[in-house]
């Protein structure tokens, strides 16, 4: 084919066998697509004609000006795949995604509970069209059980997960975050539901539904949190900048340099390294202190404690702290706002950012993912535009030809 | 309420062996979710990383986390932030710092088909075991390394934590008091969040090797996943030259939005009305007070200015009402509402028992407690509750005799020669 395409490299990936199609909307199904995108599948991004997925609506955008094809939440979340568009709520639309399912290893949704069976979606009418199908459902809450409906949002997801509830001051109000992790985890669940599913379908030759909910995603993502309260009753508490259990595990004001506010980050939560960060203050004589012999004991007692060792800090700069602890094997790190993680050595030296161009919003450096398979390196192609490869998709896997796709443009289907 | 369904369906890593060397959360929380879909998972320590050797019942009051806050006999055994970790995997110690454990190691590296360890990037190639080595031993071997900044650049030796990656990966910057500096997660967040990308990284190189034949080497850097989890706002800085400020619960896009204070002791409701429908709806559910038809509050815009004003006018109204009685009240309506659940709640959330999500254990030295289950819900190899956590070289008889054929008696020396064991080792300063 002729037609213009972002996937300008040949994709030799890991999945470069693989078809998906990704009827995602905003971040939870559109990360996962992106994934499976970025080890070579072919990932066809289905949108409604005319405005596509919200996340086009989102931001920001360049100047501020809202575009819906240079919106930095959709041009994040889908690189690397194919876009196609489909009224899926027109029993013709549905129609042609139920074709499109014949030729796909894998479909990932996060409508609402129900949607995908209004439209005539469900995995029982896809599975007997394609039995080897995986098709994976994000949702808020799952599929069954009494908040199935619940409406929901990064928040109330924080919130009814328990994750909300250890965040913040004690006195204060418990803090969401105002990213999406909720929505990110639960699509690297489903990312590994799907490989799991795809795995055993080479052993059983079937395929089989993944039932993702974002709560339960968060829910498990739990450490102190649900062991303290299974094994003793003990219920985690917010404990403000701090870790809470281990102290100096906080982030500390220290001196101000190169403009940047005077932020520190300490881990400390080992015997060893509390003697020797002490050692390093010249205070060693506050482990004879009961209040401060150990980092448990200083946990408690953490308020006293750093106004003893605030003096220290406010004479020294991020800089200086960071490599003057982790010389002796102290965690300590610098506290960093995104654009100051664009200009770190770290990502730099792994090769982090990638540059990828977009006809649209431009030249940008994008964050790939966080680890590299030796034998099989990702591709970081640019966001589809809305409906770029319609044509192009529909003529491939269907065999449609300009009367047919006319024909469909005309009713508003494509 | 434990959950399998189809008792007799093959894990969908039925056959995978994992021979897992790491230690904390972030690999555990991998290679948990690798042995619920029925990998066979043998965690290998050292007896000296272990934890310490005593463990008073003062600083098991203090943790919270061994049953009725007693540490027993063998406190190592009774840990359930390891026995929640350590459920469905196998467990052996090994010291990989003598020549006879790095032997026994290379051993179980040629009948395993995966290798997961979060050391820093110099422990692995001094104790002769780096990746090269082990492909030399199993070419189709897939070797996982994790450590906090990967294994090059100059930050690679940093010592961290989840705790402080956070800040500088950036994630806490997007949490915050208005105003305010960037807020930790009081959950080490990176932690789970990293192990998540090293599952998938882990089943995607294990699809292609039964494509190839081949295995690989998978270098993933820690910090790198909370850059990863907040591309979407490095992206939007570069388009729109600004960093969005730390806004507490408020919202760019929605208002109400936030937490509000309940009846009870630090009870909480989170609140979220975004569109013009849903504000009406709101208003509506929550009997039209005056005001909430006032015109300070009529369009999205007025509510994003007037939001100190609104949020008084909504917290004054959920004071003295019960946090679920709001969120069944809101939900009714169509309204995003949710309780901030503590732990007790969490644990006896309606929803999440009905969908069995919570996994019982009975596990012989720390009693029967509930735990986390697998988010990863599939509908014909589901993952599954095998078995209780393993207590500290409970299986030395299976790995080191079945699997690598060592006799009674060898395996008895080894545990002489202190190779092996059943008991922390005092960790030296």
């Amino acid at each position: 084919m002729a037609a213009v395409s972002n996937r300008g490299s040949q994709n030799t990936g890991a999945l470069s066998e693989l078809t998906v199609l990704d009827l995602s909307h905003h971040v939870a199904g559109a990360y996962c697509g992106k994934l499976l995108a970025a080890f070579g599948a072919d990932v066809i991004k289905v949108e409604a004609p005319g405005e596509g997925d919200g996340a086009r609506r989102v931001g920001p955008f360049p100047d501020g000006k809202p575009d819906p094809e240079a919106s930095a939440l959709y041009l994040y979340l889908n690189t690397g795949k194919k876009g196609i568009t489909l009224d899926l709520s027109s029993d013709e639309g549905a129609g042609v995604l139920r074709e499109l399912v014949a030729h796909a290893d894998a479909l990932i949704e996060n409508f609402a509970p129900g949607v995908m069976e209004s439209m005539g979606l469900d995995y029982a009418t896809l599975s007997a069209i394609n039995p080897r199908l995986v098709m994976a459902s994000i949702s808020n809450f799952g599929q069954d059980g009494p908040y199935r409906d619940y409406r929901a949002d990064t928040m109330v997801e924080m919130a009814l997960s328990g994750q909300m509830y250890v965040n913040g001051h004690p006195e204060r109000e418990p803090l969401s975050s105002t990213g999406y992790q909720p929505s990110y985890q639960s699509a690297l669940y489903a990312y590994s539901g799907i490989m799991a599913a795809l795995l055993a379908r080479d052993r059983d030759g079937h395929g089989q539904y993944v039932d993702i909910s974002i709560q339960e995603a968060m829910a498990s993502e739990h450490q102190f949190t649900l062991n303290g309260f299974t094994a003793s009753g003990s219920i985690r508490m917010r404990a403000g900048n701090r870790y809470g259990t281990v102290h100096p595990t906080t982030i500390y004001s220290c001196k101000a340099s190169n403009g940047r506010p005077g932020l520190v980050s300490l881990g400390i939560s080992d015997p060893t390294q509390y003697v020797l960060f002490l050692e390093l203050l010249d205070m060693s004589d506050l482990l004879e202190d009961p209040r401060f012999s150990n980092p448990q004991l200083c946990a408690r007692n953490s308020v006293e404690f750093d106004a003893l060792v605030r003096p220290w800090f406010m004479d020294h700069t991020a800089e200086e702290i960071v490599h003057a602890l982790q010389d002796n094997r102290i965690p300590a790190a610098f506290v960093n706002e995104v654009s100051d993680v664009l200009e770190d050595p770290q990502y730099e030296s792994r090769g982090f950012w990638k540059d990828v161009h977009h006809p649209v919003a431009g030249n940008h450096r994008y964050a790939s993912l966080p680890y590299h398979l030796a034998e099989a390196p990702p591709v970081y192609e640019r966001a589809n535009l809305l409906g770029e490869h319609t044509d192009q998709v529909l003529a491939e896997k269907l065999g449609y030809d300009g009367e047919r796709l006319a024909g469909l443009r005309e009713g508003g289907v494509i | 309420m434990a959950a399998p369904m189809l008792a007799n369906a093959k894990g969908p890593l039925d056959g995978v062996r994992v021979l897992d060397l790491s230690r904390v959360w972030a690999g555990p929380h991998c290679t948990r979710i690798l042995a619920d879909l029925g990998a066979e998972v043998i965690h290998i320590s050292g007896r000296a990383l272990v934890g310490r050797r005593e463990v008073t019942r003062e600083t098991a009051k203090v943790l919270g986390t061994y049953p009725d806050n007693e540490p027993g006999e063998r406190h190592w055994n009774r840990n359930v932030l390891n026995n929640d970790m350590g459920r469905n995997k196998l467990d052996i110690t090994l010291e990989l710092n003598t020549e006879r454990g790095v032997e026994l190691f290379k051993q179980l590296v040629a009948i395993s088909d995966i290798v997961i360890e979060n050391y820093s990037p110099r422990v692995m190639p001094n104790l002769g075991i780096a990746y090269p080595a082990l492909k030399a031993i199993k070419p189709s071997i897939i070797f996982c390394s994790m450590p906090g900044y990967g294994p090059e650049g100059p930050f690679q030796h940093f010592v961290s934590y989840g705790t402080t990656i956070d800040p500088h990966s950036g994630l806490a910057s997007r949490m915050g008091y208005p105003g305010e500096e960037p807020h930790m997660s009081g959950n080490a967040y990176p932690d789970p969040a990293s192990g998540m990308f090293a599952t998938g990284a882990i089943l995607t190189a294990l699809f292609a090797r039964h494509r190839t034949g081949v295995g690989q080497h998978i270098s993933l850097a820690q910090a790198e996943s909370g850059a990863a989890l907040t591309g979407e706002a490095s992206l939007g800085y570069q388009l729109s030259g600004e960093v969005s400020p730390r806004i507490g619960n408020g919202h760019l896009r929605k208002a109400p939005h936030g937490a509000y204070r309940c009846a009870g002791d630090d009870k909480w409701i989170a609140i979220s009305v975004g569109s013009e429908d849903q504000w009406a709806d709101f208003c509506e559910a929550i009997g039209s007070p005056e005001w909430a038809a006032d015109g300070h509050f009529a369009m999205l815009a007025d509510r994003l200015s007037n939001q100190g004003e609104l949020n008084r006018h909504v917290g004054e109204w959920t004071r003295g009402k019960n946090a679920y009685d709001v969120m069944w009240q809101l939900q009714a309506a169509g309204i995003a509402a949710g309780v901030v659940v503590n732990a007790d709640e969490l644990m006896n959330d309606e929803h999440l028992n009905q969908r069995g999500f919570f996994w019982m254990f009975d596990h012989p030295e720390a009693g029967t407690h509930r735990h986390a289950g697998q988010p990863i819900r599939l509908s014909e190899t589901p993952a599954r509750h095998y078995r209780p956590a393993p207590t500290l070289g409970q299986h030395h008889p299976y790995v080191l005799g079945e699997l690598l054929g060592l006799s009674a008696d060898e395996i008895a020396e080894l545990e002489e020669t202190g190779i092996i064991g059943y008991v922390p080792l005092v960790r030296e300063r």
